[in-house]
């Protein structure tokens, strides 16, 4: 098994006919991800991918005609808030949002009907999940690149993107696989926290093991130590937080990244995750190593 | 986006917030001018303050009294011939002086944890709300504004209470903060503080005080610029450095710091980790700088030009793990700045992920020195920025 997308997942892609949106359709269906359909106003009643996906205007479309169960939004930022609330009213529960540079009070608005239906929003601003299978046989939903991946059953979740590539392909350069990698994005405002990232894999019985990456600005990563302390006792777990050299007051490129006072500070984050039994990692390269000093044994 | 005390009141006052009379000054000769307006409609003393972007004006004299037109235009003199932190005094405000009898503190703020707009009040106000919430947090009352609806009466009624407001007091309060996440929620403001929300008398108030917004604090989510292009206008390029401009216009995150090694990085967390390895391996960090997603030969060059307009760069260390970004598009950018620049360092160049191997070939044509660990990286680069051999 796996958390939010796997064998079940039936895709639908809103901007499936943009640029990126379709490249990286492509790049997902090859990994094996069932996409059903795609969402374009004004271009439904197409096919894309090569005549393989039917197009519609609108999400209530896609649902109704081809039972999509979730979503991946690369809508650009001035109506991707719009595309996230669609989504959420027309019963998608699990959806994910790649684009970047959303207007945060979209964030707020869009948000909270997420929540009134019940359904989980990843991002924005994130790399998407894969749950890694071999040969075609796996789910990848967003933009993580495949060549990464090795099927496992170690959880990853991180706040940033390239990060989590150069932690990943060290796991699987040591032969260290995933049951899901998620990146749940660097905006302030975002839909999934690592908290509810790690309940999620709590409950995976897939899931053996936890690598958390994280870094600085917010208390994100404290509140996910503060309940994997008292609930994830049973589970190996390392950690690796970026950001231990930035200077205070500055942004770090995330909206997110940023230490003000004395808060969102890397050095806090790191002892309250010791403190909640993580290794912690000085380099994402270690993660491998520290993983099996925490327990962690190959399947 | 930070805008200036100026436009932050001008901003609370169009949208029906009591915000005291005021005018910016460029010269002594306009300060006195706003000065005698003042005085002739009955102030008794002004307030000159300097409107730059950064904190701790006040404690670098760039707050003063003035008590006639004359002596506002000596002190507007003194004031515009400051420099703050690094940054010219260019224009002060000019701005009738209150007879504060209490300061309450308000603010509403985009809050992670709850994921929506979060309305701050103290009757502690004045002081800085982090020292408030130091030494008592329970002196701090908040509410979560309605995600579509904003504040509500009701909501600005149990803030006020808690404060002590009452009466026709409680009323001005609710205006204030229900039109402080209004304005927020209108202008995408990330940020909308008044410190301090001061009481004033008002003989002809039913209970005999005022509030007045005293100062004001706004930020403008940078995402959402593009649809307020008033606001926009409002922006201070002479705050800004040119290179940070050039950055910005160009789609690129960078940030000067001190130290010697250039850092060129695709996504924001790698970058941050880069400067922590560099930093780990005994070297010291010259730059933030992301390239973004997806970065394309010119904004490589581009990139490459922003490190090296810092003087203080000894060594460069390139690392990018290719995604959406497509490594050979990067080598081939590294390339075309090198044939460009007009001072050339050392560079150590760590390319893996999409069409990692066609970079590698360009490099090595290129006699570019590469790594090919992230560690590695940061080793090599801290070598070179120490004069030894990568």
């Amino acid at each position: 098994m796996s958390i939010l997308v796997g064998p079940q997942t039936r895709l639908v892609v809103q901007g499936l006919t943009g640029r990126e949106g379709g490249f990286h359709a492509a790049q997902m269906a090859a990994y094996g991800t069932k996409i059903v359909a795609g969402v374009t106003p004004g271009r439904g009643g197409e096919r894309a991918l090569d005549e393989s996906v039917p197009m519609f205007d609108t999400v209530i479309d896609a649902v109704r005609e081809t039972g999509a169960n979730t979503s991946c939004i690369f809508v650009p930022a001035a109506g991707a808030g719009d595309a996230i609330a669609e989504a959420a009213e027309a019963g998608i529960k699990v959806i994910f949002c790649i684009t970047e540079g959303i207007p945060v009070h979209d964030m707020v608005g869009a948000l909270a009907i997420v929540r009134a239906h019940g359904a989980h929003l990843i991002g924005p601003n994130c790399p998407g999940a894969t749950s890694p299978g071999a040969n075609g046989s796996g789910t990848k939903v967003g933009i993580i690149p495949a060549s990464i991946h090795l099927p496992g059953d170690v959880g990853v979740v991180s706040r940033s993107g390239t990060l989590t590539y150069e932690a990943v392909q060290s796991m699987t350069d040591a032969g260290i696989g995933q049951s899901t990698c998620l990146g749940i994005g660097g905006d302030p405002i975002i839909g999934t926290t690592f908290r509810e990232a790690l309940e999620l894999f709590a409950a995976d019985s897939a899931t053996r093991a936890i690598v958390l990456i994280g870094e600085i600005g917010g208390s994100a990563e404290e509140e996910a130590a503060a309940w994997a302390a008292e609930n994830l006792k049973h589970l190996p777990r390392v950690a690796f937080i970026a950001g231990r050299a930035a200077p205070e007051g500055r942004r770090m490129g995330h909206a997110g990244a940023i230490v003000s006072g004395a808060s969102g500070r890397a050095v806090d984050k790191i002892a309250a995750l010791e403190a909640a039994g993580f290794k912690v990692a000085g380099s994402p390269t270690e993660l491998p190593r520290l993983l099996i000093e925490a327990g962690y044994k190959k399947s | 986006m930070k805008l200036h005390e100026a436009e932050a009141r001008e901003l609370l006052r169009r949208a029906g917030l009591p915000v005291p009379d005021g005018e910016v000054a460029t010269t002594p000769a306009a300060a006195r001018a706003t000065a005698e307006r003042l005085f002739a409609g009955g102030a008794t003393q002004v307030v000159i303050k300097a409107q730059v972007l950064v904190g701790g004006r006040g404690k670098a004299g760039g707050v003063k009294l003035a008590r006639n037109a004359e002596e506002a235009e000596k002190i507007a003199a003194q004031i515009l011939a400051l420099t703050i932190k690094d940054l010219p005094v260019r224009r002060v405000l000019v701005a009738p002086a209150a007879e504060i009898l209490r300061e309450i503190y308000l603010s509403a703020l985009i809050d992670r944890s709850s994921r929506g707009i979060l309305l701050m009040a103290s009757a502690a106000g004045g002081m800085e709300i982090e020292e408030v919430a130091a030494k008592d947090p329970t002196a701090i009352i908040r509410e979560i504004a309605h995600p579509h609806a904003g504040l509500l009466p009701f909501q600005a009624r149990r803030l006020g209470l808690r404060i002590g407001a009452r009466g026709d007091l409680l009323k001005q309060f609710v205006a204030i903060a229900t039109g402080l996440v209004r304005v927020a929620r209108e202008s995408d403001a990330d940020l909308v503080e008044v410190n301090p929300l001061a009481v004033v008398p008002a003989p002809e108030l039913p209970g005999g005080e005022r509030l007045v917004c005293l100062d004001a604090k706004v930020t403008i989510d940078d995402s959402a610029l593009d649809r307020h292009p008033a606001l926009e206008a409002w922006r201070d390029e002479d705050s800004e450095d040119p290179i940070d401009r050039e950055a910005r216009e160009m789609g690129i995150a960078y940030i000067r710091l001190d130290g010697s090694i250039g850092c060129m990085v695709n996504g924001a967390g790698l970058a941050m980790t880069t400067l922590d390895l560099v930093t780990r391996a005994g070297g010291t960090p010259a730059n933030f700088l992301d390239i973004g997603g997806g970065a394309r030969a010119d904004k490589v060059a581009a990139a490459m030009r922003i490190i090296l307009a810092d003087t203080g760069v000894k060594a460069i260390l390139v690392n990018i793990f290719g995604g959406i970004t497509r490594g050979d598009e990067v080598a081939r950018g590294l390339i075309e700045a090198r044939g460009q620049q007009e001072r050339t360092v050392p560079m150590v160049v760590r390319i893996v992920g999409t069409n990692a191997k066609e970079a590698a070939e360009l490099l090595t044509a290129g006699g570019f020195a590469t790594a090919s660990s992230l560690d590695e990286a940061a080793e090599k680069a801290v070598a070179l920025a120490a004069g030894g051999a990568a």
